[in-house]
């Protein structure tokens, strides 16, 4: 199972609370886990990434094992750590403040 | 028993207002969609219980919201709690948040580009939803307008959202060119005489009119004069704030441009200034007594260098002669120190008698008035900035 961290306000939208975790078949990478995601929650499709480009909204990344995935292309193999769930993918917002 | 209900959206969530008839002693209920800025909330106008909400985020994009009773509850259309998130053929459901450009053939003009600040094109973005209107006659079915300006319409209930594609189409569209809060289409007006006519507004591309349901569209700017234009009386680019009409008389239309308030007596065809004596013809909002066709309402705003009430008093200026003529009303508004903003769809008449006006501020303000404008009071006075307002009177 996949862990995955998203941030508070798409937790209230998908209706769940702390970490979603996900059935993802391998290969896992960022577009997977994704997919994943968006069928298990439709109601995130267009929050995360673009609906017709399928490209990362720009304020949000993507962390994992200490690392940002960002800007690498959506279909890198994400760490052994991540795939066996010892450790949670991230999806991140920008910080924003005064 | 009757009863307003005001629907407030703010930088920080949504808000209801409810009141009975006399609307002296509110319930206050909200933060909806606390931390995301709505732009705006709508109710039908066939079924008062049904609400549209635009939800929107720089971080997440946007999400259209629905209510079915009356703004208890909530939820997207297009992905309620347990709907398979896809259809038989194993493609993706329409979500409430899917708006995408119309780009096809049978368009005949796939538009890709407008002007950008610089005067260069720029590539059309899809940014957020400005404005819902729901239909004059079916529940289901809700229009919104968009920024980069762009008209869309839902026939599901907000599930499926279609670019209704001629008025970008219609030739000038890559002329349009951004108003400095983005190139918003943010007014829709519905003709109840004539269900083919509807007026839209955009900042800054001007006033357009479709008279066939929204197949062709027409700029109608003529008579408007815009100093900050090459050609000040250009066919669009015009920096149009907002316009309103009474039902009863759906060819005269009122418009709060930039600076100059303006009326048009046959529906946009040829405009003429109406500004008088107000102190100041800059402003955002303008909307119409729900009885009274020729009174009219605006908040004088001192420049748009300074988006603050003149003098540090916040007033409304009313006419009563359509124009022109034009009284201040101050009685329970600040008279010092006042340095909010009224924004564009942050002005709401009911239809009780006496007639109630509302509005909101960038103080988080919403003013109501019970006795036609006479008369002032907070219904609350600690919101976010409040983006917009719009009331119900259900009975």
């Amino acid at each position: 199972m996949i862990r995955v961290v998203i941030p508070a306000h798409l937790r209230t939208l998908a209706h769940v609370e702390g970490d979603v975790t996900l059935e993802v078949a391998s290969p896992v990478t960022v577009r997977s886990v994704l997919d994943a995601l968006e069928a298990r929650y439709p109601m995130l499709r267009g929050t995360i990434r673009d609906h017709v480009t399928l490209e990362r909204r720009p304020f949000l990344r993507f962390f994992a094992c200490e690392e940002d995935f960002s800007l690498e292309s959506p279909d890198v193999p994400l760490p052994e750590a991540v795939v066996s769930g010892k450790e949670p993918f991230f999806i991140i917002g920008a910080i924003a403040g005064g | 028993m009757s009863k307003a209900r005001v629907l407030v959206g703010t930088k920080k969530g949504a808000f209801i207002l409810t009141a009975d008839g006399k609307r002296q002693k509110w319930e206050v209920s909200g933060p909806y969609f606390a931390g995301w800025e709505i732009y705006h909330l709508k109710g039908s106008p066939v079924d008062p219980n049904r609400l549209y909400a635009s939800q929107t985020s720089g971080w997440f994009g946007q999400i259209i919201q629905r209510s079915d009773d009356g703004g208890k509850t909530w939820f997207q259309p297009g992905t309620p709690p347990g709907e398979q998130a896809t259809a038989p053929g194993g493609m993706p459901q329409g979500e409430s948040n899917k708006f995408v450009y119309d780009s096809s053939p049978e368009t005949g003009k796939p538009l890709t580009t407008h002007k950008w600040y610089d005067g260069s094109q720029h590539p059309w973005e899809f940014k957020r939803v400005w404005h819902l209107e729901p239909s004059l006659t079916d529940p289901n079915m809700v229009y919104a307008g968009v920024e980069d300006a762009a008209l869309f319409v839902s026939r599901d209930g907000g599930k499926n959202w279609k670019e209704v594609a001629g008025l970008r189409g219609h030739g000038t569209g890559p002329q349009w060119q951004p108003g400095a809060g983005g190139l918003g289409l943010h007014t829709i007006l519905l003709d109840p005489k004539n269900h083919n006519r509807m007026y839209i507004a955009i900042s800054a591309a001007g006033a357009f009119r479709t008279d066939d349901g929204g197949k062709t569209w027409k700029p109608i700017n003529k008579g408007l004069r815009s100093p900050y234009l090459p050609d000040q009386d250009a066919e669009i680019g015009h920096c149009v704030h907002r316009i309103a009409l009474h039902p009863s008389r759906p060819d005269v239309v009122f418009m709060q441009k930039h600076w100059d308030v303006m009326r048009t007596d046959n529906a946009g065809d040829q405009w003429r200034e109406v500004s008088g004596n107000l102190p100041t013809d800059f402003g955002f909002v303008i909307d119409v007594h729900a009885h009274e066709p020729e009174t009219i309402y605006v908040v004088p705003i001192k420049s748009d260098g300074e988006h603050f009430p003149p003098e540090g008093k916040l007033r409304v200026y009313r006419s009563r002669t359509g124009g022109n003529e034009w009284e201040a009303l101050t009685k329970g508004l600040p008279q010092q120190h006042c340095y909010v903003d009224v924004l564009r769809d942050a002005m709401a008449v009911d239809s009780f008698d006496p007639c109630g006006v509302y509005f909101g501020t960038t103080g988080g303000q919403v003013y109501a008035s019970a006795d036609d404008g006479d008369s002032w009071a907070p219904i609350v006075r600690d919101l976010p900035a409040v983006l917009s307002v719009e009331v119900q009177t259900v009975r």
